[in-house]
C-alpha cells in the first residue's frame, strides 16, 4: 500500500513538474503544439475522405508513412548502443545516461505507432489485431510480428524507465536482480524490432529491391548509425541547460562506436550495389531508379545522393578521433548520419522498392502536403513525450525530485551515480 | 475458435456498455454488424444469415433496388482454374468494363481488376517494357501482343501469408478472398503481391446507383468501403452458381477459358493438356492457377 | 472415357443462329432449282456484289462450299450436304486444328455454365466465311493513370 500511495504521489508530483517550467520550456512546447494541431486537422481529413488525401496509389502503396516507422524503429533502438556498454562492459560514464536511451526509445516507439495508425484505412479496427479479441496472423504474418515484438519492446522500456526513476525517487537503488535482466532483455530485444521489421519487407519476393538477405543486417546498422546521433546532441543539450553531469568520455565512447557502425553500414551499401550493378539482371531498375531515375522520372535522385554524401562525410567525420571529439564537428557529423539515414529509410528504401511496380509501372510518388504535415505532426508528438520524460527523469537523476520524507540529496551520492555503482 | 467467439463479443459488448450506455438488446444487434462485426470466416450459418439480412437491407435502400448478397459456399468437388490465351488477346480492354460492371468497382476514383498491358513482340513478355496506358483508333497494334493481368488466385499466394489479421484467404475452390470487413487496410497484401492484382479504396467507391449490379456475393461484388483492399474473385458470385466469369463470356476473341481444374472433360483442362502453357513469375512459386498459353 | 479435345465426336452442338445477311436465306427464295446453274467462276453482278472473297481466293468460289443442287444447305469435300447451323463440320474439314480446339472449349467463345449448359458461338459468328480474318477493334479507354486518380471533393 504504501509503494502504491508512494507511486500516487510520484505521478502526480511528476505532474507538477511537466507543468512547471520557464519561458523556453513554453517556447519549445507551443511551438510543438502547432505542428500537431495542423497535422491533426490534415489527419481528421484524412479520415474522412480517405488515404487519397496522400499520394500513395495502387503503384506505390507503402511510401512515406511507412519510412519514416521503420526509420523510427531504427531510432528505438538506439539505446542498445548505450547498454551495451554499460551493462554488458560495466563501462560507468555511460551508465548515467542508458535512461536517456530507454526513453528515447519509447518515444520512437510511439511515434511509430502513430505512423502506423496513419498509414491503414481503418484505424478503428485496431482491434482485429489484438491476441484473443481479434485474429493476430501469427506465426504467418510479419506485420504480426511486428505488432508483437514492437509492443513488447514499449512495455519492456515503459518498465525499466519507471521502475529505475521510481526507485530513485524513493532513493533507493533499483534491485540489480530485477533491473539488470531486464536490461540485458532489452538487447536482444533492440534487435529483434529491428529484425522483425526488416523481415516485413525481406520477406516479399514480389519485391526483389527487399529480397535480398543483407537487409536486416543493413537495418541494424543504419540504425545503430541514427539512434546514437541523437543521443549525443541530447547528451550535450542536456549537460548544457540541466545540472545533469555527463562525462565527455561517455560521448566520446558513443562516437567512436558510431565510426564502426558507420562504416559498416556502408560497407553493407557497398556490398549491396556491387552485387546488383556488376550482376546487372532486370533487378537492377530499382537502384537505377533510385540514383539516376529512369525516363526522366527522378524525383527521389537528388535526396538518395544527398544521403550517401552526408553518410560518407559523416563515417569521415567519426573516424578521425579530432573531429569526433570537437563538438561542433562530432555535431556536424550527427545531423549529417541523422539526415543520411532518414532519407536512406525515410524514402530510400520503400519507394525504390515500389518503383517501378510489380507490373513494370513507374509511379513517381512523393510525398502529398497532408502527408507531411501529419508526419510532422507525428514527430511533434514524439519530441512532446520526449522533453516532458526528460523534463521528469532529470530531477530524479539530479536528486532533486524525491519522495517526501526524502530529502533532496547530492546527487554525486544518491542520483544518477548512484546507478553506476 | 468458436467457443472463444462469444466471450469476445462479451467483452466488445461490455467496452460498448460502458461507453453507448447500449441496452443488452441493442448490444446483441451489434454484434454481426458494424464495428463489432466478427469476422465472417468464424461465423455460424445463422450469424452469416442475419449479416446478409442487414447488408441486403442497406444496400437495398442506399442505391433504390433489389440487392442481394449471397453466402454461397465452394461446391465440392471443384477447384477453379483459368486460361488465357495470348495469342488470341487484342487488347481491346472489353474484358475490364466487364469486370468493373459485374464486380461494382469504383468508377470514381477509379478502380480496375484487370490490367491489360501492351507488350513487344520482339521482347516477349517483359514488364519492363510494358504499357498499360496503350490507347489507339484500332487494336491489335502492328509488333505488339497485350497481356491482360488479374489475380491469378495462387496456390501458394504471399498476400494471404502477409495479412496481419487473416482477412484474406484461399477458399477450398482455389478462390482467395477479402473480408472487406475485417480489413484493416494496411495494404502488406499489395506489398507481397508480385502481380499487382490488389487493388485499394483511397477514396469512398462511387458506384452510380443505376449502374449498380445487384447480385452479389459477400466475399465478391458486394459494394465496398473506402479504406479496403479488393481484387478479382473469379466473378464468385457468378462461379459459384456454375455460371462463367463475365470477362469470359465478353471476350470478343474467346481468349480467355475457365473451368474446374477436377474435370478432365473442362476446358481448362484441355488447354493445360495440349497447349503449350506458362504462369507468369513462376520462379516465386506462387503456383497461378491463371495460366497463359498460346493458342495458335 | 473420351479424351477432352474433340470427345463426343457425334453430339449435338448447340449454337446461336447464324449470321444471315438480312434477307438472304432462305437462298431458295432467290435461287429457283429450275434455273440451271452457271458453275463459272465469275464476278456477283446481279447480286452477291458486295461479298469480296479474302478466304484462299485463288482457289476457292462460291460453290466450293455452298451446294448447287439443294440451294439452302452447304456441302462437304465428299459432297454430303449440311446445313447452316453446323457449318463448322464444313470449316473443320480444312481447319482440323482449330475444329479440335472448338469442340473442346479451347479456340472460341462460350457461355453459360462452366459445369452444365454451353452456348457455343458458330465459327461464322466470329468470322465472316468470306473475309476470315479477325477484325481490328476499337480498344476501351485506358485507365486513369495514378497522377490523375482524385477521389470526390479532390482538385485534379
Amino acid at each position: 500500500m504504501a509503494t502504491l500511495r508512494n507511486f500516487w504521489q510520484f505521478v502526480l508530483g511528476s505532474l507538477r513538474i511537466v507543468l512547471r517550467g520557464n519561458a523556453w520550456y513554453w517556447l519549445w512546447v507551443s511551438a510543438l503544439l502547432v505542428p500537431i494541431g495542423i497535422g491533426a486537422a490534415y489527419y481528421v481529413r484524412q479520415l474522412q475522405e480517405g488515404l487519397i488525401t496522400t499520394n500513395m496509389r495502387d503503384q506505390v502503396s507503402w511510401a512515406f508513412y511507412i519510412g519514416n516507422f521503420t526509420f523510427l524503429v531504427g531510432v528505438a533502438a538506439a539505446a542498445v548502443l548505450l547498454v551495451i556498454p554499460a551493462y554488458v562492459y560495466n563501462w560507468k560514464p555511460i551508465k548515467e545516461v542508458v535512461v536517456l536511451g530507454e526513453l528515447l526509445a519509447i518515444a520512437s516507439i510511439v511515434m511509430c505507432g502513430l505512423f502506423v495508425t496513419v498509414d491503414i484505412g481503418h484505424p478503428e479496427r485496431f482491434w482485429h489485431l489484438i491476441p484473443g479479441l481479434g485474429s493476430l496472423n501469427l506465426p504467418q504474418s510479419m506485420l504480426a510480428w511486428d505488432v508483437v515484438v514492437l509492443n513488447g519492446y514499449l512495455v519492456l522500456n515503459l518498465v525499466i524507465v519507471t521502475y529505475m526513476l521510481f526507485s530513485l525517487y524513493r532513493g533507493r537503488q533499483p534491485r540489480k536482480k530485477v533491473f539488470l535482466p531486464l536490461v540485458l532483455f532489452s538487447i536482444p530485444a533492440a534487435i529483434a524490432i529491428h529484425t522483425v521489421t526488416a523481415f516485413l519487407y525481406n520477406g516479399l519476393p514480389a519485391r526483389p529491391f527487399w529480397n535480398q538477405s543483407i537487409l536486416a543486417p543493413r537495418f541494424i546498422a543504419s540504425a545503430l548509425c541514427s539512434g546514437p546521433a541523437v543521443l549525443l546532441i541530447l547528451m550535450q543539450l542536456l549537460r548544457r541547460f540541466t545540472r545533469f553531469e555527463i562525462d565527455d568520455r561517455a560521448i566520446w565512447k558513443v562516437a567512436e562506436l558510431m565510426a564502426y557502425t558507420m562504416f559498416i553500414n556502408l560497407f553493407l551499401l557497398g556490398a549491396e550495389v556491387f552485387k546488383d550493378v556488376y550482376s546487372n539482371t532486370e533487378h537492377l531498375v530499382f537502384m537505377r531508379y533510385m540514383f539516376f531515375g529512369i525516363g526522366g522520372h527522378t524525383a527521389i535522385v537528388p535526396y538518395m545522393w544527398l544521403s550517401v554524401g552526408c553518410s560518407i562525410a559523416a563515417f569521415v567525420l567519426f573516424l578521425i578521433p579530432t573531429t569526433r571529439r570537437n563538438p561542433i564537428t562530432l555535431n556536424i557529423g550527427c545531423v549529417l548520419i541523422w539526415i543520411g539515414v532518414y532519407l536512406e529509410k525515410g524514402m530510400g528504401l520503400v519507394i525504390p522498392g515500389m518503383t517501378p511496380d510489380t507490373l513494370g509501372e513507374i509511379y513517381e510518388y512523393f510525398p502529398s502536403n497532408s502527408e507531411l504535415w501529419i508526419a510532422a505532426g507525428i514527430f511533434s508528438v514524439g519530441f512532446l513525450l520526449f522533453t516532458l520524460m526528460v523534463k521528469v527523469a532529470t530531477p530524479i537523476m539530479l536528486g532533486e525530485f524525491r519522495a517526501a520524507g526524502i530529502d533532496p540529496v547530492d546527487p554525486v551520492e544518491h542520483g544518477a551515480a548512484a546507478l553506476a555503482r | 475458435m468458436k467457443q472463444t467467439l462469444p466471450s469476445r463479443r462479451e467483452f466488445l459488448c461490455a467496452v460498448a456498455s460502458c461507453a453507448a450506455a447500449a441496452t443488452a438488446a441493442g448490444c446483441s444487434d451489434l454484434t454481426h454488424t458494424g464495428w463489432f462485426q466478427s469476422r465472417f470466416r468464424e461465423m455460424s450459418e445463422a450469424e452469416k444469415k442475419d449479416l446478409v439480412a442487414g447488408l441486403e437491407k442497406s444496400n437495398t435502400a442506399r442505391f433504390g433496388k433489389e440487392v442481394t448478397v449471397g453466402v454461397e459456399p465452394p461446391m465440392a468437388g471443384a477447384e477453379f482454374g483459368y486460361a488465357l490465351d495470348i495469342s488470341r488477346c487484342i487488347g481491346c480492354r472489353r474484358c475490364v468494363y466487364a469486370c468493373v460492371e459485374e464486380n461494382n468497382q469504383s468508377r470514381d476514383p477509379q478502380v480496375q481488376w484487370i490490367r491489360v498491358l501492351e507488350m513487344d513482340k520482339d521482347k516477349g513478355v517483359d514488364f519492363a517494357h510494358a504499357d498499360a496506358y496503350y490507347d489507339a483508333e484500332q487494336v491489335p497494334r502492328d509488333g505488339h501482343f497485350y497481356l491482360p493481368v488479374a489475380c491469378q488466385q495462387c496456390e501458394n499466394p504471399p498476400c494471404v501469408k502477409s495479412c496481419p489479421v487473416g482477412a484474406t484467404w484461399r477458399e477450398k475452390d482455389g478462390i482467395v478472398v477479402i473480408d472487406y470487413d475485417w480489413c484493416i487496410g494496411c495494404r502488406c497484401c499489395m506489398s507481397a503481391c508480385p502481380y499487382g492484382a490488389r487493388h485499394f479504396n483511397y477514396a469512398e467507391p462511387q458506384i452510380p446507383a443505376e449502374q449498380l449490379n445487384p447480385k452479389t456475393h459477400y466475399l465478391g461484388n458486394r459494394p465496398r468501403s473506402k479504406g479496403v483492399v479488393e481484387k478479382c474473385t473469379f466473378c464468385i458470385q457468378r462461379v459459384r452458381n456454375g455460371r462463367y466469369p463475365a470477362c469470359v463470356e465478353v471476350c470478343p476473341v474467346g481468349a480467355r477459358k475457365f473451368g474446374n481444374l477436377l474435370d478432365p472433360d473442362s476446358e481448362v483442362r484441355a488447354v493445360l493438356e495440349n497447349k503449350r502453357v506458362f504462369v507468369l513469375k513462376s520462379e516465386l512459386n506462387t503456383r497461378p492457377r491463371f495460366f497463359y498459353f498460346y493458342g495458335l | 472415357m473420351p479424351s477432352a479435345l474433340g470427345r463426343h465426336p457425334g453430339e449435338k452442338i448447340e449454337v446461336p443462329p447464324p449470321p444471315f445477311t438480312e434477307g438472304a436465306f432462305p437462298c431458295t427464295d432467290c435461287h429457283d432449282p429450275e434455273i440451271p446453274v452457271n458453275r463459272t467462276r465469275r464476278p456477283m453482278e446481279m447480286a452477291h456484289a458486295e461479298i469480296v472473297l479474302h478466304h484462299d481466293e485463288e482457289h476457292r468460289w462460291c460453290l466450293d462450299c455452298h451446294s448447287a443442287e439443294s440451294r439452302d444447305k452447304l456441302h462437304l469435300a465428299s459432297g454430303a450436304l449440311v446445313d447452316f447451323t453446323e457449318s463448322y463440320r464444313l470449316c473443320g474439314q480444312c481447319h482440323g486444328d482449330k475444329y479440335r480446339d472448338w469442340r473442346a472449349g479451347v479456340h472460341g467463345r462460350r457461355s453459360g455454365e462452366w459445369n452444365g449448359h454451353k452456348t457455343y458461338l458458330l465459327c461464322v459468328n466470329c468470322h465472316s466465311a468470306h473475309a476470315p480474318k479477325f477484325q481490328p477493334l476499337k480498344p476501351m479507354p485506358p485507365p486513369v493513370r495514378p497522377e490523375g486518380l482524385a477521389g470526390r471533393g479532390e482538385p485534379k
